[in-house]
C-alpha cells in the first residue's frame, strides 16, 4: 500500500431508510493533502465525510486509516476532527472553554491547556477573544473558534463540512485564503466539502467531484477544468459548450457540420462522442472566415466580459468575448485544437 | 374618524380594560388596611388584619403544607418529566404521538375532572385496603396529584427546546473525545438547563395555586389554596384582604425582579453583539 | 445521534406513572358511571342526568355567553397591544398576565365583596341616587365572574396571532379598498384563527366545569354542572356512581368543543402557512 495514503475507503455503502447515498465508494486521500468533495446537494459529499467522522455508520465496506480499519471505531476515538457547516459551538461555554474542550476530555494539566489554547486562537486571529461568549461573535468571528477548537487537538485530518457557506461573499473569500493558509502552517491534512465549484478550484489540491453517490472525477483543479471526463463534470465545473458529434479518425473530430483537429484519439472510426467547449475559448471573427456561423441571439453585459447567446444549427452556444456583437448579427466562429475537448458520449 | 382620534380611542378602551382587571384587586388591597370589618365604608386606617394575618394558625399551617408540597412535586416532577422527554424523543414518530396525546389530557382536561378521577383512584385502591386505618387521603394523594398534573408541564417545556438543539452540537462533542455519556452532561444537559429550570418554576406556581385538583384528594388536609376557600365561607374575613394584598406584592416583586434581570442580560448582550460587528468591519 | 436504544428507558418511570395515573383514573370514571354502588352494571346513572338537564343547560349558556363577551373584549385589546412599541408591549403584556397570578379565589372573592348589597358598587351608585341593585347570587354575576377571571386566556393567544401579522398586510388591505370592517372581518379575523380558537377553549373549558364562580357569586339558585359533580363526590348527595356519570358527560362536552375549534384551527392554519 502506499505510504503516503492516510485515509482509504473501500467500497462503501450507505443507506437511508433503503435510498442508496452512497453506492460503493472507495477512495484514497493522500497525507497534508487539501482534497474538496464538490457536487450538488444530495450526492453524498457530506455523508462521505461523515463516514470518515464516524457518524455514519456504512452498512458494508471499509474505512482505513493509517492502513488500519477503523470502521467500528465511535467518533471519540479517531483521530480526526470536524469543523461543522453551523460551527456547532458550546453556547454554554466561552471562546476559551470552547477551545479548550477537547484538551480538557484528554485530561491535560490546566498549565498546558492555557497556552495551547491562546496560541491557537492566535493562529486564527482571535487573540484577546478568550472571555467572550459565543453570542457575542459575529459569523465569521464563530467560523474562527470552531477552527481553533478542532485544530488544537492536533489532528491527523481536519474534516470541513462546507464550513463557509454561512458567510456572506466577500468574507468568504477571505477566510477561503485564511483556511489554505492554515492548511500549510499546520501541514496535516484538510478535507473540505463544498458545493462551490469556484470556492473548490480555488483552495484544493485534489477535486473529488461527486454525484448520485459515486465518485465523477478526481483531479487537479485544472485536470478537471480541463479535461472533464463526462457531461456532468463538464456541466458542474464551470459554463461549458456540449455538443453532439463523432470522431472521423485520430485527432480529427465532426460537430456542427464541420470538421475540426483536435488533439484525442483512441476513438473507433465514427464513434459517436460529446464536445466540451468552453465559452471563453470561442475566437468570434467575421462569417465568411469562421468554421462555424452563428446568429446572435442575446447579448449580456457581465462586467470583465459579455456573454452571448448564438444559435448554431439549432444548438445554443454560450460565448464569452471582450467585444460585443449585437443580437441578430451573424458571426464566425473558430475553435483551436487545444481548446476542443471530446468525451465518450454518455446518457446524463 | 382621523388617526389622532382613533389612538384616543385606543388608549381609553386598553385603559377601560385594565381597570376592569386591576380594580377589584386595588379595592381588596384598599380595605386591607380599613379599621371596621365593613366592605364599602372606609373608617380608618389599621395594620391590624396583616397582624392577625400572621398569627392565623390555620393559614400559617396551610402556607407551610402548599410550599413544601409544591416544592417536592417540583423537583421529582422535574426529574421524571426531563427522563421522559429524553426517552419519548429517541422513540419512533408514533409512539411520540400516542404519549404526547395522552399527556395532553390533564392539560386540556377540565380540572374537576382530574381531580375526581384520582379521586376515584384512590378511593378504589382505599377498598382494596391500601392506606390501612387512616385512609389513603392527605399527602400521598396530595403528592401523587400534583406531579401527575406538573409532568406534562415539564415535557412539553423541555421537549421543544431539545428537538431545536442543533444535533451536531452532540456530534461534534463525540468528535472532540466525549463518549456519548460525557456528550450528555457536558453539553445537552447545560443547554436545556434554562428550560428545566423554567419548567420547575411552572410547577412550583400550578402547585401553589391549585385548588381544584387538590380540594379531592386533600382528606382532612388543607393547602394554601383550599384554606382560602374554607374562609370565603365564612362571612366576613378581613385578613382575606390582607392576604391578596401579601400575595399581590410577592408576585409583583418577583416579576419585576425577573423582568429587570431579563432586560439586563438581554442589553448586554445586544451592545456586545454590536462591537463584534464593528470589530469585523473594521478587519 | 442522541437517539439511543439505551435512552428510551429513560421514559420508563413516567410511561408507568402515566398509566397508573392519568389512563387507568379515566377508565374507573367510566366504569364507576356504568355501574350501581354494588358494582353491577346499569345505565341508570345516565339516564337519571335527564332530570338535570336544567343545570346542563345553564351551564352550557352561561359558558358561552362568557366566551362571546371574552372574545369581543379581548379582541381590540389583542390588536391594540400587538401594534405597540417592542418594550411597550413587553409591559402591557406583564399587566394582563399579573391578575392571572393571584390566586383565583381571591380574585372571585374580590368581586363577591364589590357585588354585595351593601357593596361598595351599590354604595358609590346610591351617591347618585341609583340603585340599589340586586347584584350578587344572580347569573348576570356568575357570567361577570367567569368573564373576570378568564379573559387573559383569550387576550394572551389573540395577542400572539396579532403580532405575527405585519403592518404592512394591514397596509396593503388598505391600499386594496378594504374599510375598517373590511380589514377586520377579512384579514384580522381570518389571519387570527388559530389564536381565537385556543381562546375559545381555554375560556369555555374552565367555565362550564367551574363550580367556586358559581358558588361564590351565584348564590344557591344557580347550580352549574361542577356543583352538581362536587355535591355527588364531597357534598350532601353522595354518589359517585351519578357523579362519574355527570363526569363523563361534561367530559364528551368538553372534548366535543375542542373537536370543534380545533378544525376552525387547522383549516385556517392552512390559510396562514
Amino acid at each position: 500500500m502506499d505510504e503516503n495514503i492516510i485515509v482509504s475507503l473501500k467500497d462503501i455503502v450507505v443507506d437511508f431508510d433503503g435510498q442508496k447515498v452512497l453506492d460503493g465508494l472507495s477512495l484514497d486521500i493522500h497525507d497534508k493533502e487539501f482534497v474538496t468533495f464538490l457536487g450538488p446537494s444530495g450526492c453524498g459529499k457530506t455523508t462521505t465525510l461523515r463516514v470518515i467522522a464516524g457518524f455514519v455508520t456504512p452498512k458494508s465496506g471499509n474505512v482505513f486509516f493509517d492502513g488500519k480499519d477503523i470502521a467500528d471505531y465511535p467518533p471519540y476515538k479517531r483521530p480526526v476532527n470536524t469543523v461543522f457547516q453551523k460551527y456547532a459551538l458550546f453556547p454554554h461555554l466561552n471562546v476559551f472553554e470552547n477551545v479548550a474542550f477537547g484538551l480538557r476530555l484528554k485530561k491535560l494539566p490546566e498549565e498546558e491547556i492555557r497556552p495551547k489554547v491562546l496560541e491557537m486562537l492566535e493562529i486564527v486571529g482571535l487573540k484577546g477573544f478568550e472571555r467572550r461568549s459565543i453570542h457575542q461573535l459575529s459569523g465569521g468571528q464563530q467560523q474562527r473558534v470552531a477552527i481553533a477548537r478542532s485544530l488544537v487537538n492536533q489532528p491527523r485530518v481536519l474534516l470541513l463540512d462546507e464550513p463557509l457557506g454561512a458567510l456572506d461573499l466577500k468574507l468568504r473569500k477571505e477566510m477561503q485564503l485564511e483556511l489554505k493558509r492554515l492548511q500549510r502552517e499546520m501541514n496535516i491534512t484538510f478535507v473540505y466539502v463544498t458545493h462551490d465549484q469556484e470556492e473548490a478550484l480555488t483552495m484544493s489540491d485534489t477535486v473529488v467531484v461527486m454525484s448520485g453517490g459515486n465518485i465523477q472525477q478526481i483531479g487537479s483543479p485544472q485536470d478537471i477544468y480541463n479535461e472533464p471526463r463526462n457531461a456532468f463534470v463538464a456541466r458542474f465545473i464551470g459554463d461549458s459548450n456540449i455538443v453532439d458529434g463523432f470522431m472521423i479518425k485520430d485527432f480529427l473530430v465532426n460537430f456542427g457540420g464541420h470538421d475540426f483537429t483536435c488533439v484525442d484519439r483512441g476513438f473507433k472510426p465514427n464513434e459517436p462522442v460529446q464536445v466540451v467547449i468552453r465559452p471563453e475559448d470561442v475566437q468570434i471573427v467575421p462569417p465568411s472566415v469562421g468554421m462555424l456561423t452563428g446568429l446572435v441571439r442575446e447579448v449580456i453585459f457581465k462586467g470583465v466580459h459579455f456573454e452571448m447567446h448564438v444559435d448554431v444549427e439549432g444548438y445554443e452556444w454560450l460565448i464569452h468575448s471582450t467585444q460585443a456583437s449585437q443580437p441578430g448579427e451573424l458571426i464566425g466562429m473558430n475553435i483551436g485544437p487545444d481548446e476542443i475537448h471530446i468525451m465518450a458520449r454518455t446518457e446524463v | 374618524m382621523n388617526k389622532k382620534q382613533s389612538i384616543i380611542l385606543q388608549r381609553t378602551y386598553i385603559v377601560l380594560i385594565f381597570c376592569f382587571m386591576y380594580l377589584p384587586i386595588a379595592v381588596m388591597i384598599a380595605f386591607s388596611f380599613n379599621e371596621s370589618k365593613s366592605r364599602s365604608n372606609f373608617t380608618g386606617f389599621t395594620l391590624d388584619w396583616y397582624k392577625s394575618l400572621f398569627h392565623n394558625e390555620m393559614i400559617l399551617s396551610a402556607l407551610g403544607l402548599s410550599l413544601v408540597l409544591a416544592l417536592v412535586s417540583s423537583v421529582l416532577a422535574t426529574v421524571l418529566g426531563t427522563l421522559a422527554t429524553i426517552g419519548i424523543n429517541s422513540m419512533s414518530r408514533r409512539t411520540q404521538l400516542v404519549v404526547n396525546n395522552i399527556s395532553y389530557v390533564p392539560v386540556v382536561n377540565p380540572e374537576i375532572i382530574t381531580g375526581v378521577s384520582l379521586m376515584l383512584l384512590f378511593v378504589m385502591a382505599q377498598n382494596f385496603g391500601l392506606g390501612g386505618d387512616s385512609g389513603l387521603f392527605g399527602w400521598p394523594t396530595l403528592l401523587i396529584a400534583h406531579i401527575t398534573f406538573n409532568v406534562p408541564y415539564v415535557i412539553f417545556n423541555v421537549g421543544p427546546k431539545l428537538r431545536q438543539l442543533d444535533p451536531s452540537l452532540y456530534n461534534a462533542a463525540l468528535d472532540l473525545g466525549c463518549t456519548p455519556r460525557q456528550a450528555f452532561f457536558k453539553v445537552i444537559l447545560p443547554q436545556l438547563s434554562p428550560a428545566i429550570l423554567s419548567a420547575f418554576l411552572i410547577c412550583l406556581t400550578y402547585s401553589i395555586d391549585d385548588f381544584m385538583i387538590s380540594y379531592f384528594n386533600s382528606g382532612t388536609m388543607q393547602t394554601l389554596p383550599i384554606a382560602i376557600y374554607s374562609m370565603t365561607r365564612k362571612k366576613v374575613s378581613p385578613e382575606i384582604n390582607a392576604l391578596s394584598a401579601v400575595m399581590f406584592c410577592v408576585i409583583l416583586a418577583i416579576i419585576l425582579i425577573s423582568n429587570a434581570a431579563d432586560s439586563r442580560a438581554y442589553r448586554r448582550n445586544q451592545t456586545a453583539i454590536r462591537k463584534a460587528m464593528q470589530e469585523e468591519g473594521a478587519r | 445521534m442522541l437517539k439511543s436504544k439505551t435512552s428510551r428507558w429513560l421514559a420508563g418511570p413516567y410511561l408507568v406513572w402515566m398509566a397508573a395515573f392519568i389512563v387507568v383514573p379515566l377508565f374507573i370514571v367510566i366504569w364507576y358511571a356504568l355501574t350501581n354502588a354494588d358494582g353491577q352494571f346499569t345505565l341508570e346513572n345516565l339516564t337519571q342526568i335527564g332530570r338535570y338537564s336544567s343545570v346542563f343547560a345553564r351551564s352550557l349558556i352561561l359558558a358561552a355567553v362568557s366566551t362571546v363577551i371574552c372574545l369581543i373584549l379581548a379582541f381590540p385589546v389583542g390588536y391594540f397591544l400587538s401594534r405597540l412599541r417592542a418594550n411597550k408591549q413587553h409591559i402591557m403584556l406583564m399587566l394582563v398576565m399579573l391578575p392571572m397570578w393571584m390566586n383565583f379565589l381571591l380574585r372571585t372573592y374580590a368581586w363577591m365583596t364589590l357585588l354585595e348589597k351593601n357593596g361598595l358598587i351599590n354604595k358609590f351608585l346610591g351617591l347618585f341616587g341609583i340603585g340599589p341593585f340586586n347584584m350578587i347570587n344572580t347569573s348576570g354575576a356568575v357570567v361577570l365572574g367567569m368573564v373576570y377571571n378568564y379573559l387573559p386566556f383569550m387576550i394572551l393567544p389573540i395577542y400572539t396571532a396579532m403580532t405575527k401579522i405585519d403592518d404592512s398586510i394591514i397596509e396593503a388591505a388598505q391600499d386594496l379598498g378594504c374599510n375598517v370592517w373590511q380589514i377586520l372581518w377579512r384579514v384580522l379575523v381570518p389571519l387570527t384563527g388559530p389564536g381565537i380558537a385556543t381562546g375559545i377553549t381555554q375560556v369555555f373549558v374552565p367555565s362550564v366545569s367551574t363550580f367556586i364562580i358559581s358558588r361564590m357569586l351565584g348564590g344557591g339558585s344557580n347550580l352549574l354542572i361542577g356543583d352538581l359533580i362536587e355535591l355527588q363526590f364531597l357534598g350532601n348527595s353522595y354518589n359517585l356512581n351519578l357523579g362519574s356519570a355527570m363526569s363523563l358527560v361534561l367530559m364528551v362536552i368538553v372534548l366535543l368543543c375542542m373537536s370543534f375549534t380545533s378544525s376552525f384551527d387547522e383549516s385556517e392554519m392552512e390559510g396562514v402557512m
